[in-house]
């Protein structure tokens, strides 16, 4: 009888130190909209480039800016919906949005991802664009891996598959915007679908 | 015989056991923290951060946000090391029977 109690002990031990330092919040439904966006970002860059006159990506046309812009465009609706829907879904559980594990969360993501960030801007700078796609893959998956300390779900899993492809993608740098679409698009609509069933639907 | 002895007498209470659950994970807690993860009432939280105080299992600064005064808990070493044989010392009796 006495070691009933004990594993009742133990469960509760592990229930409060997930709940005191996971943020529980992230959405699914967000991961599903930050892949749709990466795709309709994609296909019109893809139309853009194929319609025009060289039919590829020169590095300082116009039509690289507006790629440019279009990938800006696609990460700033991703995070404003990420937020959206993290918030909405913080307040219908009655979590707070903003405390420390949040905060932990946010600073283990970015640090991998402001680096990656940095250092891509860079290369860009010394016409070495060719890695791109896959700088942009392993950073991303990188932060995902080390955020996912601080956050239950699965996300650690969409890190891995990201570092995954990017390193392929290295070493098939032609396929890069392929790859773009696979680890942006694809996997974010899997992941955040995944996510959706298991943790927001009911 | 051994076994039981690790049993942490200091431990043997739920909130107490919960307390040091949340700062064994966390830097620090406040005491409001504290007192929504837990569930418990304000007098009940203070009489056991009290008591884990009182072994040195639990470190307590006082300061003062703004106006607010505010309370913060994290483990000691000894605390650290005592919460995490009496976890081991949980596990074996388990596994005992």
């Amino acid at each position: 009888m006495e070691s009933k109690d004990y594993l009742k002990d133990i469960s509760e031990i592990k229930d409060l130190m997930n709940k005191s330092s996971r943020f529980i919040s992230l959405s699914g439904l967000s991961g599903i909209l930050a892949g749709i966006y990466a795709l309709i970002g994609a296909t019109i860059a893809y139309w853009l480039v194929t319609t025009s006159v060289r039919g590829y990506l020169i590095l300082d046309g116009t039509i690289f800016r507006i790629c440019f812009a279009i990938l800006l465009g696609v990460a700033f609706l991703s995070i404003v919906t990420g937020i959206y829907l993290t918030t909405k879904k913080a307040k219908k559980n009655n979590e707070k949005i903003w405390d420390s594990s949040s905060k932990r969360l946010l600073f283990n993501f970015l640090v991998p991802l402001i680096t990656g960030g940095i250092y891509i801007l860079i290369i860009l700078n010394q016409e070495r664009y060719g890695h791109t796609a896959a700088l942009m893959l392993i950073f991303y998956g990188l932060a995902l891996v080390s955020a996912s300390k601080y956050s239950i779900g699965d996300i650690k899993y969409l890190g891995f598959t990201e570092i995954i492809l990017g390193l392929i993608c290295a070493l098939i740098p032609s396929y890069g915007f392929w790859f773009w679409v696979l680890g942006f698009g694809v996997m974010h609509i899997v992941y955040g679908t995944w996510m959706y069933f298991k943790y927001d639907k009911n | 015989m051994s076994i039981i002895n690790n049993i942490n007498k200091a431990f043997d209470h739920r909130i107490r056991l919960g307390i040091m659950s949340i700062l064994m994970v966390n830097e620090y807690a406040d005491f409001n923290m504290l007192k929504e993860l837990l569930d418990v009432t304000d007098g009940n939280l203070a009489s056991h951060t009290k008591a884990l105080e009182n072994v040195e299992y639990i470190k307590v600064e006082k300061q003062f946000i703004g106006r607010k005064p505010n309370t913060r808990y994290s483990t000691t070493k000894l605390g650290a090391l005592e919460f995490k044989k009496h976890i081991d010392a949980l596990e074996k009796l388990i596994n005992k029977q």
